[in-house]
């Protein structure tokens, strides 16, 4: 096969897309051709150079803050169907207001929802990422001993054999730059992360308490000094469950 | 909110405008809230998110001027550029690059080749979930990842 039509499969290739019967044949010409080989390489360099040197955009503190609280601020200069979208928003933060009986309130529940929108960011991140996870195994005693020296603190698994949950295994993650664990189970077809943190990561956030966002559930508790957090796209019913053995 | 951070992200780089970002994230989430029937449990939340802010920008005025289903070039979307010289045009290039370099190249880029880029490197899609997310054929993203590398490298050569 011609340079041309090696080069034509760099970039899927580099992008992991590349069908795996022609990963091979692929690799045995980068391993013989220095000018693929170096064309591959740039590639892979400019490719990592625009993922870490492009410019993120974040989200200005006011706007975080008023879309959390459901508040928002209809633009006039915009066309309706947009202020409509604004109005509806309203409507929500004064169903939210009215249940909202003091500021102290108000910035306790906008640290909950914080640290409940940041565990199921890292949820559905973690689902989407081409490698979920950096220890695969059912079993409790390969998972769990993985964990040592890598988080500082230690949890107790217990058996999944006979439940409808099976472990698929876990890997670090952080919460306000305090490291966890994050183990990820799987019910039907569904696929459950629950993160395990120090009580400080938390900011005092870990009671027996129930959230959700949109269609995404979270269930917490504290034992033994951790917080758990167990999210997922499953009834409560499903996470009260998944709560009890593990706290079994 | 899910995904919040990356989903401004995205409107950012599609508007080039903050306000505008900021609106197109707020419809997002109203629309998520609204139309959550239409989430199906199981299936890939991320691509189902974006794809409907970036619905959205398509039909916003920015996005209504910026698109074009048309892509002239599709015929030529499996030519790419082969170096002859161990000093490669990549090589040079990566000897210049800088963040204001490379932040000028994509905002050069139509955005249908942006949105593609920035899905597939920023987001870190798969080509399925980029499909589904822009609502085209895998082909097509396959294709326009390649024009979108390709110009992308030509304006970087350039200097920008």
């Amino acid at each position: 096969m011609a340079c041309e039509t090696w080069t034509a499969k760099l970039d899927t290739y580099l992008d992991g897309e590349l069908p795996e019967k022609e990963e091979p044949a692929l690799r045995e010409h980068l391993r013989i051709c220095s000018v693929c080989a170096s064309n591959a390489l740039d590639r892979m360099r400019i490719k990592r150079f625009i993922q870490s040197a492009a410019p993120r955009f974040h989200p200005d503190p006011a706007f975080r803050a008023r879309m959390q609280r459901g508040i928002s601020t209809p633009h006039v200069a915009l066309g309706s169907w947009r202020r409509l979208a604004g109005l509806a928003l309203s409507a929500a933060a004064l169903v939210f207001l009215a249940a909202a009986l003091s500021t102290t309130y108000l910035r306790a529940r906008a640290q909950e929802h914080q640290i409940v929108s940041e565990l199921i960011d890292l949820h559905v991140a973690t689902l989407a990422s081409a490698n979920p996870v950096d220890v695969v195994s059912t079993d409790r005693h390969t998972v769990k001993p993985w964990f040592e020296g890598k988080v500082p603190f230690t949890f107790d698994l217990p058996e999944f054999e006979g439940s409808p949950f099976s472990l698929v295994g876990g890997r670090t993650t952080y919460l306000n730059q305090s490291i966890g664990a994050q183990l990820i189970f799987r019910l039907r077809q569904h696929n459950l992360s629950v993160f395990i943190f120090q009580q400080r990561a938390t900011g005092g956030t870990c009671s027996n308490a129930e959230e959700g966002e949109l269609n995404f559930h979270l269930q917490s508790w504290s034992r033994n000094g951790l917080c758990y957090f167990a999210v997922g796209d499953v009834n409560r019913s499903d996470l009260a469950k998944l709560s009890a053995l593990l706290t079994s | 909110m899910p995904l919040f951070d990356r989903l401004y992200n995205f409107a950012h780089w599609l508007t080039h405008n903050r306000d505008e970002a900021e609106d197109l994230v707020q419809e997002t989430y109203a629309k998520a809230l609204k139309g959550f029937s239409s989430y199906q449990p199981g299936t890939n939340f991320r691509a189902w998110i974006f794809r409907i802010l970036r619905n959205a920008f398509l039909t916003s005025r920015s996005g209504l001027n910026e698109y074009s289903l048309d892509d002239p070039d599709e015929d030529n979307a499996n030519q790419s550029s082969l170096p002859t010289d161990p000093h490669t045009p990549e090589s040079i290039l990566l000897g210049r690059l800088d963040r204001q370099l490379v932040r000028n190249a994509l905002d050069q880029l139509p955005v249908i080749y942006r949105e593609a880029l920035l899905l597939c490197e920023f987001e870190e899609m798969s080509y399925q979930e980029v499909s589904v997310t822009l609502g085209v054929p895998i082909g097509t993203v396959m294709s326009r990842l390649s024009r979108a590398r390709r110009a992308l490298r030509d304006t970087l050569r350039k200097g920008g």
